[in-house]
C-alpha cells in the first residue's frame, strides 16, 4: 500500500510538527508514505468564499501530484471534505473522479482502512477532544448530537489506545468553533466570541490539551488561549498517536 | 442607539449589525444560552423518538412530491375550498397580498383588525401597508405583540422577542399597558397582556392567521399556536383571513401526521403545540378567505439547487443550533426570516440586499441536520456564495485576494520559495495576514512560525 | 394574466419532474398508553384523573367550581350542572365562560393531544374562550400516535377540529413558560372507563 501524504498548505507552513506526527505514525503501522513536493492547496479557502471557479488550477496540480497513489492521507478533516467533495480535473477527469473516494482524513484512515486495534503510544493528560465541523458532519468521524442514532467518535476510539491519556467531557460535545476559513475576519466579533466560549467549554471542564482532526480550528482555539495568556495547549491528533515515553 | 447606527453605512450587513451586538458580552451569553436551552429540549424531544429520523425522511419526500406537483395540488386544494365555502385569491407578489387583505377590510368597512403569527405578513410587511392606509393591527402573539409595542420587527420566526430582557418588557408594559413601573414577573406581565388582548379579541371584527399546512385533498388549513391566538381571534370575528405561501401545501390529511409529530418537538421541544386547529369551512354566517401568495416562490422552484429551502415548515429549529445566530441576534439578519433559512431565503428575493447572508456562516451543517424536512442548508449556503460571487456581490478587492491566492496556489515553485516561514500563508490566507489592523487579532494570536516547514523538514530528513 | 394563471404557469415551468409519495410504515407502540398519556400531559401542564363513570367527573369537578360560576357543557349528562350550548348564537356571548366541559374523540398517548371536532363544542370557541377546560375522553379511544389519529379521523367531513395539548400557554417571556396566554388557564383530562 502506497500512501500520498498532502499537507495542507496552512499545516505545512505553521504546523510541520503535526505533518510529522502524521509521517511517521504511519510509517509505524508499516505504510509506505510519499510527499509529493508539487501540492500546495486542497482550494477550500477560494472555494468556500465563493470562488470555486479559481480552483482549477490547485484541483489539476492535486490531481497530478497523487492519481499514482492508492490512498491520499491528510491531517485535516476540512481539507479532506472539500477534496471528496470537489474535486474536478479537465484534463483528466476520470482521475480526480477516482481519486475522490481514495482521499482520506487520517482518523479514519486508521479506523476504516488499516483498522487498527491498538496503537503503542503514552501521553499522561488531561485532553479535550474538539469535533470539527467538517470531519464530524461531514466526514462523520462521530455521531452528529443533533440526529438520532447510534453514539461512536473515531478519534476517541483511537485516542482509547493511548496510555495514561484521561478524556474530559465538555458541556457542548460538537459546537463549532467560529473559526470558518474567511469567517474568522469577515465576521470576526461573531467568530472570535465562538471561539472563545470553545475554548472555555475545554478549560473549565479541566482539559490541559485540546485536540482534534482539524488543525484550522485548532489553531483559532490556540489563538484565544495564547491571547488569554492560557497554559492549555493544542496538538493534533496524530501528535498524541505518535506520543512516545 | 442600535437603529442610528445601522444608518451608518457598512453597518447594514450582517458582519457589522452582529458586531454591535456582541458589544455586551454578557448579553450574548445570556441569548446564546437561552436559544441553546431550546435546541437542548429539542434534542430529547427527537431522542425521545426512535423513529424520529424516518420521519424526517418520510417529510422530506412528502415535501418533494409537493414540490414537483404543486400546480396540481394548488388548484385541488382551491376547488375544495371553494366546496367549502371559502373564497380564495392568488397574490403574486407582496404588494397584491397587502392589496387583498386592504379590499377586504374596506369592503367590510372595517378599520382594526387582529392578527396572530403568520411570517408572511411579516414578509410582505402588511402591518406597514395597513398602517399607511389607515387600518390598525394588533398582534395578538404574545411575543409578536411586544415587539409591535417596542417598534421592531421579531429576531426569530418562532420566538419573536427571544432577544429582549424581561425587564425591558416590563418598561414596554408599564408604558403601553399601565402596569406597575419595575414590574418584570413574566407571570404578571402575561396575565396583563392576557387582559389587555381579550378585550382586542372581543371588539374586532377581522382576523387574519397564518396557515402551517394547507391540504390539497380536503381544502381545510391547520393553524398551530400554543396560546390559543389563532382561535380566539379567528372564533370571534366576523371575517377570517388566511395567508398562505404557496409551498405550505401538504397532498392529504393523513400526511400531518408527520408534519405535526415534527414541527412543535423541531421548534421548542415540545410533543405538539397546544393547539392544533383544522379550519375547512367557515363558521355559520363567517366569510372566510385564503390568500394563496408566491412572492418569488415559484422563482425559487426554478433554481434546482435552492428549491429545496420551499420544504421549509418554519419551526426555527437551526436558529436555535445555530452558532452564528446565537451570538448575532435575529436583528442581525435584517430580513423577516433570520438565521440560516433566511440565508437561503432572502437572496432569492433580492440577491444585492442580502449578498452578505450566505456568508454569515462557517458552514458547520447543524442546521440541515436538525432540520425536520432535511433541507441542505448548509450545502445550499455554500452554493449562493458562488452564484454570488458570479453576479458580482461581492467586493472587488476581495476578488483580487483570492485570485491572487489562486494564482499562488497554483505555482508549486513559487509557493516552495515564498512558502519559507510562512509568508504565503500569510500573505494570502484572509485569517493570517500580517498586519496588527487585521481583524484577527483583535482577540487571537497568531501561531508562531516554525523555524522549517513541512516540506523542508521533508527534503532535509528523508530525500 | 391573472396572478392565478401566472402563479400556475410559473409552477409548471419551473417545478422538478415528478417525484411518488413516500410509501413507509411507522413501527408502533400499543404498550403503556395511558401511563404514556399521563406522563405527558402532567408534563406539558394538564390534569389527569382516571375516572369509572360521569359521576365521578362532576365529583371532581365539583370541588373545584362555585355553582355560581358559568359553566357550560354540550353535554347532557352534564345537564344538571352546567348550561347547554346554542350554536348560532353571538360567540362574544360566552366571554365570561369559567368552565367548559366537552368530550374529544380521541387522544394521542405520545402527546397528549386530544382530537375536538367542532359537533362535540356547538360553538368553535368554546374549548378558549373559557377559564377553565374539562374534557372527557374514553379510555379505548386513546391511540399511541398522531398517525393513528388521522387514520381515525379518516375522511370525516368537519367543518373545523382541533387538537389540544395541556393549557393554553406562552413562553414568550425569556422562555419562562406561564400557563394562561389567551386560552384556558387549565385543562382537566377525564379518561373514563
Amino acid at each position: 500500500m502506497k500512501v500520498g501524504l498532502f499537507v495542507p498548505c496552512y499545516v505545512d507552513q505553521f504546523y510541520p510538527q503535526a505533518g510529522i506526527a502524521t509521517l511517521e505514525l504511519l510509517e509505524k503501522l508499516g505504510v509506505e508514505v510519499e510527499f509529493p513536493e508539487r501540492q500546495t492547496c486542497c482550494g477550500q479557502p477560494m472555494a468556500n468564499s465563493g470562488f470555486s471557479h479559481l480552483t482549477g488550477d490547485c484541483d489539476e496540480l492535486f490531481t497530478e501530484s497523487f492519481a499514482g497513489y492508492d490512498y491520499v492521507v491528510a491531517p485535516s478533516g476540512s481539507c479532506v471534505l472539500h477534496l471528496k467533495e470537489h474535486l474536478h480535473s479537465k484534463k483528466n477527469p476520470s482521475a480526480a473522479e477516482d481519486l475522490r473516494g481514495r482521499i482520506y482524513e487520517l482518523v479514519e484512515f486508521l479506523t476504516d482502512i488499516l483498522q487498527i486495534k491498538s496503537l503503542k503510544a503514552r501521553f499522561p493528560h488531561k485532553v479535550g477532544v474538539h469535533q470539527s465541523c467538517h470531519g464530524l458532519r461531514g466526514l462523520h468521524l462521530s455521531q452528529m448530537s443533533e440526529l438520532v442514532a447510534p453514539g461512536f467518535s473515531k478519534p476517541e476510539y483511537l485516542l482509547n489506545f493511548v496510555e495514561g491519556i484521561e478524556l474530559i467531557s465538555l458541556n457542548r460535545k460538537d459546537e463549532c468553533c467560529g473559526f470558518g476559513g474567511t469567517f474568522c475576519v469577515a465576521e470576526e466579533a461573531v467568530s472570535s466570541k465562538m471561539g472563545k466560549d470553545r475554548v472555555s467549554d475545554h478549560v473549565q471542564n479541566g482539559a490541559e490539551y485540546i485536540t482534534g482532526a482539524d488543525l484550522s480550528c485548532l489553531m483559532h482555539m490556540e489563538g484565544i488561549l495564547k491571547r488569554q495568556k492560557s497554559g492549555v495547549k493544542v496538538l493534533h491528533i496524530a501528535e498524541i498517536l505518535n506520543a512516545g515515553e | 442607539m442600535v437603529k442610528e447606527e445601522t444608518q451608518h453605512k457598512g453597518l447594514t450587513e450582517h458582519s457589522g449589525l452582529a458586531d454591535i451586538f456582541n458589544r455586551d458580552e454578557q448579553r450574548v451569553n445570556w441569548h446564546d444560552e437561552t436559544l441553546w436551552f431550546v435546541r437542548s429540549k429539542r434534542d430529547k424531544a427527537a431522542h425521545s423518538l426512535p423513529e424520529w429520523e424516518l420521519l424526517r425522511e418520510t417529510a422530506s419526500q412528502i415535501k418533494h412530491n409537493v414540490l414537483s406537483d404543486l400546480d396540481t395540488y394548488l388548484q385541488q386544494f382551491e376547488e375544495q375550498a371553494l366546496i367549502n365555502g371559502v373564497t380564495v385569491h392568488w397574490a403574486a407578489d407582496a404588494r397584491e397580498h397587502n392589496q387583498i387583505v386592504h379590499s377586504i377590510l374596506k369592503k367590510h368597512e372595517i378599520n382594526r383588525m387582529v392578527k396572530s403569527k403568520s411570517m408572511l405578513t411579516e414578509e410582505c410587511h402588511l402591518n406597514e401597508y395597513l398602517k399607511e392606509h389607515g387600518v390598525e393591527v394588533i398582534d395578538t402573539d404574545l411575543g409578536e405583540r411586544i415587539v409591535q409595542l417596542a417598534e421592531e420587527p421579531p429576531s426569530h420566526i418562532v420566538l419573536p422577542c427571544i432577544h429582549k430582557k424581561k425587564e425591558e418588557i416590563g418598561e414596554l408594559f408599564h408604558t403601553h399597558l399601565g402596569t406597575a413601573a419595575g414590574e418584570s414577573d413574566p407571570q404578571v406581565l402575561t396575565e396583563a397582556a392576557r387582559q389587555h388582548l381579550r378585550e382586542s379579541f372581543l371588539t374586532r371584527r377581522l382576523a387574519l392567521t397564518g396557515v402551517n399546512f394547507a391540504v390539497a385533498e380536503t381544502g381545510e388549513f391547520v393553524v398551530c399556536t400554543n396560546e390559543g391566538n389563532a382561535d380566539m381571534g379567528s372564533h370571534l370575528a366576523d371575517v377570517h383571513i388566511a395567508s398562505m405561501g404557496i409551498e405550505k401545501i401538504i397532498p392529504r390529511r393523513k400526511d400531518l401526521g408527520f408534519f405535526l409529530r415534527l414541527l412543535a418537538r423541531s421548534a421548542t421541544g415540545q410533543p405538539i403545540t397546544t393547539y392544533s386547529s383544522h379550519f375547512r369551512k367557515p363558521r355559520a354566517g363567517q366569510e372566510m378567505h385564503i390568500i394563496l401568495v408566491d412572492n418569488g416562490r415559484t422563482v425559487q422552484l426554478g433554481r434546482e439547487d435552492f428549491r429545496n429551502s420551499l420544504k421549509c415548515i418554519r419551526c426555527g429549529a437551526c436558529m436555535n443550533t445555530c452558532p452564528v445566530y446565537r451570538r448575532s441576534g435575529g436583528h442581525s439578519y435584517h430580513n423577516a426570516i433570520a438565521g440560516p433559512i433566511g440565508s437561503i431565503l432572502a437572496p432569492n428575493l433580492d440577491m444585492k440586499a442580502y449578498a452578505d447572508l450566505p456568508f454569515a456562516s462557517t458552514l458547520c451543517g447543524s442546521c440541515s441536520n436538525v432540520c425536520p424536512v432535511k433541507i441542505d442548508i448548509h450545502d445550499q449556503l455554500y452554493k449562493w456564495r458562488q452564484v454570488l460571487v458570479k453576479e458580482g456581490h461581492v467586493s472587488p478587492v476581495k476578488a483580487m485576494g483570492m485570485k491572487a491566492m489562486a494564482f499562488t496556489f497554483a505555482m508549486p515553485r513559487f509557493f516552495a520559495f515564498a512558502g519559507k516561514a510562512g509568508r504565503v500563508v500569510m500573505k494570502y490566507l484572509p485569517f493570517v495576514v500580517s498586519n496588527k489592523l487585521n481583524p484577527w487579532y483583535k482577540e487571537r494570536e497568531m501561531p508562531k512560525p516554525p523555524k522549517e516547514s513541512f516540506r523542508e523538514w521533508y527534503k532535509r530528513e528523508r530525500r | 394574466m391573472s396572478s392565478r394563471e401566472k402563479i400556475l404557469a410559473a409552477v409548471r415551468a419551473n417545478k422538478p419532474d415528478l417525484q411518488p409519495l413516500p410509501d413507509v410504515i411507522i413501527p408502533v407502540r400499543e404498550e403503556g398508553l395511558i401511563e404514556e398519556y399521563r406522563r405527558v400531559a402532567e408534563g406539558i401542564g394538564a390534569k389527569v384523573y382516571e375516572v369509572g363513570g360521569i359521576a365521578e367527573v362532576k365529583e371532581l369537578l365539583a370541588a373545584s367550581f362555585e355553582p355560581s360560576q358559568r359553566i357550560v357543557s354540550p353535554l347532557e349528562d352534564f345537564a344538571d350542572m352546567a348550561e347547554g350550548i346554542e350554536a348560532g348564537i353571538d360567540p362574544h356571548s360566552f366571554a365570561d365562560v369559567e368552565l367548559a366541559i366537552v368530550r374529544a374523540e380521541i387522544g394521542v398517548s405520545e402527546n397528549s393531544a386530544l382530537w375536538v371536532p367542532e359537533g362535540n363544542v356547538s360553538q368553535r370557541v368554546i374549548p378558549f374562550i373559557c377559564q377553565h377546560l374539562a374534557i372527557l375522553i374514553n379510555r379505548e379511544r386513546i391511540v399511541p400516535t398522531l398517525q393513528q389519529a388521522y387514520s381515525l379521523i379518516g375522511e370525516i367531513n368537519y367543518g373545523y377540529g382541533v387538537f389540544i395539548a395541556g393549557p393554553s400557554k406562552t413562553a414568550d417571556i425569556e422562555q419562562s413558560l406561564v400557563l394562561g396566554a389567551h386560552g384556558p388557564r387549565s385543562l382537566r383530562v377525564f379518561i373514563v372507563g
